[in-house]
């Protein structure tokens, strides 16, 4: 089994959740993140006051997938997040040991 | 070391200013006293005789006539030399006011509308400062913060009702015109025995300073602007005064600065009340509070700004407001509630307060159109936080003035407030670098001094029939007419009260409770530590 971390445009999120139902991932954590990597921050001025500020709201999707399934979803996300500006983000992929059902207490591909 | 020589040596210059003062006024106390004695026999002999006659049809007529046009009602009762001449004694009358019971059957009424109307702007100007203040400074805080603000509101709200009733409204407004006999320095503090606990108030009106309106209507009318101006202190130094520092500093400054700058400006025995006293020695006007209320808090928030120091980590980090929303929610609360404000200072649903709220609401909506042009054009974009901006400080600059101008030069104060507080703001604040949080000294110091000077320029026979009483001197309708020359007179004053008196208000407190909280607790928010709440859970 496969971890999938994407970080993406918050704008993007539909697209995805979409671009992954269409193959069959219907499972999915998301969360509220905030970073940066070459895109730059935004300046907001408050009567005279400028605060440059670093950090950019994203959203983290996790999914943790069986092996065959990791090219295609892959595929998807980074199809339906591209926008082709800086900030489209990442996809990262890791191993995981172990997943269970915690209704079924069922174990490995067939709890995810 | 230096700050303290400086604040020394403006202690000293105001201790031979305030002499001077005292000097001129003791020469003044004696002659008067000599003239009263003269009128007091003269009046003896005129009363001797009491009349017989009641009231007839005419003069009963006349007494209600004159609660439309905000007149005196006793007036068609008495001669030129004021002496009754008519009877009360057989029936009672219902249209009469009058503090004093002379004869018979006397029955003392508010008139309706003018009560009316003035229970609205009571009501109204609360809702200026809870929760219209606490929201408008509480966005522009930082979250973590946004509680102290909101408790400082209010703990100013019950803090400065308990000193008005127990000697403040006493201190300001008690007192007949006799400022030498009455005031515990005359025309400058008034005597905080006479109207003590509000023994005097009552629902008769008080026809010192209104002919139709319950005495004690108008105590808490004006209560409203005493509880608003130092909330307004807080928006200078927020966000990095301890809480039992703001207790002990406005219960200080209440008596130092406002209850004294308030007689002055508004008591009958007020040394700068010129539209009502006649022995003012400076022939000023504010109409609704420029200099008591505008000109005192920004000037204390710039001097107390400035004692307490930068913020920790200002100009590094980021203090941006966490919430705009909210300050928008809050400007718009302070403009409706300031009709109350502006207009309730006519003291009437009379055609003053009709002009008064045209020229508000003019000047209002004008400065919030063009500051945020400014700022487009300055620095790119118009913000929201500029439209708020704007809309106070137009606000600010008609309060002394709405009263007294008409509507085409509301239009022209409504230009300056968009533009010279927004300079205030922007650039002079960067040069000196004074860290005034919230922008009280840019916005309501400055505005309330040019709202005072433009007052002197702007104000004409046409928008108020009262100048003819004491003023005509004065106002004669030209753009440098001599009340200019007063007006700068009374800025001058209200600063060497203001500077000298918050120094000294703001070190008796660091030396009894200290005035900032240790690092940790301004680093980690005032509200957790002082208030051990947050405004937010997330």
């Amino acid at each position: 089994m496969k971890k999938i971390e994407a970080i993406i445009k918050p704008f993007k999120l539909e697209e995805v959740k979409d671009a992954l139902s269409e193959i069959g991932i219907e499972g999915m954590t998301v969360s509220e993140v905030k970073g940066f990597g070459r895109q730059k921050g935004h300046t907001e001025i408050y009567r005279g006051s400028e605060y440059t500020v670093d950090f950019l709201p994203k959203i983290k999707i996790e999914l943790v997938i069986t092996d065959g399934q990791v090219e295609a979803a892959v595929g998807a996300i980074i199809k339906s997040a591209k926008t082709g500006k800086i900030g489209d983000g990442k996809v990262f992929v890791s191993g995981v040991e172990q997943a269970i059902r915690i209704r079924t207490e069922e174990k490995g591909d067939s709890a995810v | 070391m230096k700050r303290h020589i400086l604040t020394l040596a403006l202690l000293a210059a105001t201790a031979l200013g305030a002499l001077n003062l005292q000097a001129q006024t003791n020469t003044a106390a004696t002659n008067a006293v000599a003239a009263g004695t003269n009128s007091v026999a003269a009046s003896t002999n005129a009363v001797a005789a009491v009349p017989t006659n009641t009231p007839s049809m005419e003069q009963r007529l006349e007494s209600v006539e004159a609660y439309f046009q905000n007149g005196d009602p006793t007036a068609p009762y008495k001669d030129t030399n004021g002496n009754w001449t008519v009877n009360f004694n057989s029936g009672t009358y219902i249209i009469n006011t009058n503090l004093t019971n002379v004869q018979g059957n006397y029955v003392s009424y508010p008139g309706a509308g003018h009560n009316a109307w003035l229970l609205t702007s009571t009501a109204l100007v609360l809702f200026m400062t809870l929760p219209g203040l606490a929201l408008f400074y509480g966005g522009l805080v930082r979250k973590k913060n946004v509680l102290s603000v909101l408790a400082q509101c209010f703990l100013i709200t019950g803090l400065v009702t308990i000193l008005w009733v127990i000697c403040g409204y006493s201190m300001i407004f008690a007192g007949t015109g006799a400022m030498d006999k009455e005031d515990v320095w005359s025309g400058i503090i008034g005597s905080p025995k006479i109207a003590w606990m509000l023994s005097t108030v009552t629902s008769a009106p008080n026809p010192g300073y209104s002919y139709w309106v319950s005495e004690n209507v108008y105590c808490m009318f004006q209560l409203m602007f005493a509880i608003i101006t130092p909330a307004l202190i807080i928006g200078g130094i927020a966000e990095r005064m301890k809480f039992s520092a703001i207790l002990v500093f406005m219960t200080l400054w209440m008596f130092v600065v406002y209850f004294t700058q308030g007689h002055m400006v508004w008591g009958v025995n007020g040394l700068m009340n010129g539209v009502w006293n006649a022995g003012a020695k400076i022939h000023a006007m504010d109409f609704a509070g420029g200099t008591v209320v505008h000109m005192t808090s920004g000037w204390t928030a710039l001097v107390l700004c400035i004692i307490l120091g930068k913020r920790i980590g200002f100009g590094k980090e980021n203090f941006a407001p966490h919430s705009v929303v909210l300050c928008y929610i809050g400007t718009a609360m302070l403009w409706v509630g300031w009709y109350g404000f502006n207009s309730g200072s006519a003291v009437a649903a009379d055609v003053i307060a009709a002009n008064a709220f045209t020229t508000t609401t003019i000047a209002t909506a004008v400065a919030s159109f063009v500051w945020p042009m400014v700022e487009w054009i300055v620095k790119g974009k118009p913000s929201v936080l500029g439209f708020c901006s704007g809309a106070v400080a137009g606000l600010v600059v008609i309060t002394p003035a709405c009263g007294y101008v008409t509507p085409q030069g509301s239009i022209a104060i409504g230009i300056a407030a968009g533009i010279i507080p927004w300079f205030f703001v922007f650039k002079v604040k960067g040069w000196f670098g004074y860290d005034d949080a919230l922008d009280t000294f840019g916005v309501h110091a400055v505005g309330g001094t040019l709202g005072a000077i433009m007052t002197g320029m702007l104000a004409r026979n046409a928008a108020n029939p009262n100048f003819a009483t004491n003023m005509s001197k004065y106002v004669t309708d030209t753009l440098f007419q001599p009340l200019v020359w007063e007006q700068v007179k009374a800025v001058g004053v209200t600063l060497l009260l203001v500077i000298p008196g918050t120094i000294v208000c703001a070190y008796i407190t660091k030396a009894l409770v200290g005035l900032r909280p240790t690092e940790e607790v301004e680093m980690a928010g005032l509200d957790l530590a002082e208030h051990g709440e947050e405004g937010y859970h997330s």
